[in-house]
């Protein structure tokens, strides 16, 4: 293989391009970046970076002499249009075409939008510098979307003095994703710090003053935040041949068509630990998933299914959230650990019967990590959380 | 090898103590701690996928 293309220059086309390197490939390696900057990290955005923190310089995740070193032929600030599968070429939208022995996707994801103008979103470095120079004491903040990414930015919002609302469609935030219990146990924490949360309410449209919602009532703002989640950037490999659906469909080595691999939020593989097809939005797995096609790609003959334990971190106020396994679709909580109210415990979460999951708030690494282990190993529910008592049914 | 962590950059996901528990660990925090600071060949692929896998680049291999 002589000619391997990345196609996406953030975190998971980074490790799989360091990967590849760091496995001997020596041929030519293409690195393709839609945004002009060199690979920043995205989670410190609507942390670090969103509070003024950080300078924009911290977020770089690879020094110049890094980057250097992996000798790419790096194409920043133009975007991948075309793939043809069966010329082996990918076209850049400086009209140029881009040939390879091995392709590896990792295009990422772009935020839902609401169809109108004058709204933020936040997935790139240019919309959290756009942000954080409109919030400030006494701006009014209003959040469409109370999941991580929303919560995050009412938290920073409030630290900064903003006065915040959270809009939110469903009766409890997060609960779909870790549960009743923890989606009311961090719903408290923003109460407390004085966010205006608005639960089972509908956004009909941003205007210039704020947010309306269906029923009519107007929402003031200075600044609206829209954070209802994200799309996979797959339209430029519309006609190519690609499965894509909710992402490019890949088998269980993150392959979607021969010696083309998809890693990273654009990639929807199957997770044999899991038993079921996945797309995972968390920073962990961009690096993880990157690693593993790379891996896959240079060493056809001995390929590894891609069979991570996931794992997330949310950062809001004092309250550092981890969690492992795939909560989604989950059957029942139980508290293992400590206690929610005081905002030190781990939660396991059920799926048939195994555990799939768990979230921790405040507790030692030592406490998390069984649980860790327990999920990779597809521990029984019955063996592993016998002695607790359900939280919710 | 040297390796370097940029302390305030962790977000206390332990994946460097799950790769290379030789050379991490993590305080009640869960923020990671260098056990070494120097090491040698044997360790040195566990330090790179340390690397690699790091979700805040905080992290380095530097040449002494």
């Amino acid at each position: 293989m002589r000619r391997i293309v990345v196609v996406g220059a953030s975190a998971a086309g980074l490790a799989a391009a360091e990967t590849l390197r760091r496995e001997g490939y020596d041929g030519t390696l293409t690195l393709v970046g839609d945004e002009p900057l060199a690979p920043y990290d995205r989670p410190p955005l609507s942390k670090q970076l969103l509070s003024g923190e950080w300078r924009p310089e911290k977020l770089d995740l690879r020094t110049a002499d890094d980057l250097a070193a992996l000798d790419l032929d790096l194409r920043l600030g133009v975007a991948a249009i075309g793939l043809r599968l069966a010329e082996r070429t990918v076209r850049l939208a400086d009209g140029s075409t881009v040939p390879y022995d091995g392709l590896i996707i990792a295009t990422g994801v772009r935020p839902r939008r609401l169809p109108s103008e004058g709204a933020h979103v936040l997935r790139t470095l240019d919309d959290a510098l756009t942000l954080r120079d409109r919030l400030g004491p006494g701006r009014r903040l209003v959040i469409v979307g109370a999941g991580f990414l929303g919560a995050e930015a009412a938290a920073v919002g409030r630290q900064l003095g903003c006065e915040v609302t959270l809009l939110e469609p469903a009766p409890v935030p997060l609960a779909h994703a870790v549960g009743t219990d923890v989606g009311e146990m961090l719903t408290r924490a923003h109460l407390e710090r004085g966010v205006n949360l608005r639960c089972g309410v509908t956004v009909a449209a941003v205007t210039e003053d704020g947010v309306r919602l269906a029923d009519g009532e107007l929402v003031e703002a200075d600044e609206v935040l829209v954070a209802i989640g994200s799309m996979p950037n797959t339209e430029w490999l519309d006609g190519s041949g690609l499965s894509v659906g909710d992402g490019v469909v890949c088998d269980q080595y993150c392959e979607a068509a021969r010696n083309v691999y998809a890693a990273g939020d654009v990639a929807r593989w199957y997770n044999p630990l899991f038993g079921t097809s996945m797309r995972i939005e968390h920073r962990t797995n961009a690096a993880e998933q990157g690693m593993a096609a790379a891996r896959n790609l240079l060493n056809s003959e001995a390929r590894k299914p891609f069979s991570p334990v996931p794992y997330f971190w949310s950062d809001q106020y004092d309250m550092k959230i981890q969690a492992f396994g795939y909560l989604r679709g989950h059957d029942e909580v139980a508290v293992v650990e400590g206690d929610l109210a005081e905002r030190r415990f781990v939660v396991a979460y059920r799926t048939g019967d195994r555990v799939s999951g768990a979230l921790a708030v405040g507790m030692p690494p030592k406490a998390i990590r069984q649980w860790r282990q327990a999920i990779a190993t597809g521990a029984s529910w019955a063996e592993a959380v016998r002695p607790a008592v359900p939280a919710e049914s | 090898m040297k390796v370097e962590l940029e302390a305030d950059k962790c977000v206390a996901s332990g994946q460097c103590v799950l790769v290379a528990m030789d050379v991490f660990d993590q305080d009640d925090d869960g923020i990671a701690i260098l056990l070494k600071q120097e090491i040698g060949d044997d360790l040195l692929d566990d330090v790179k996928e340390a690397v690699a896998v790091c979700p805040a680049a905080a992290i380095r291999l530097v040449e002494q």
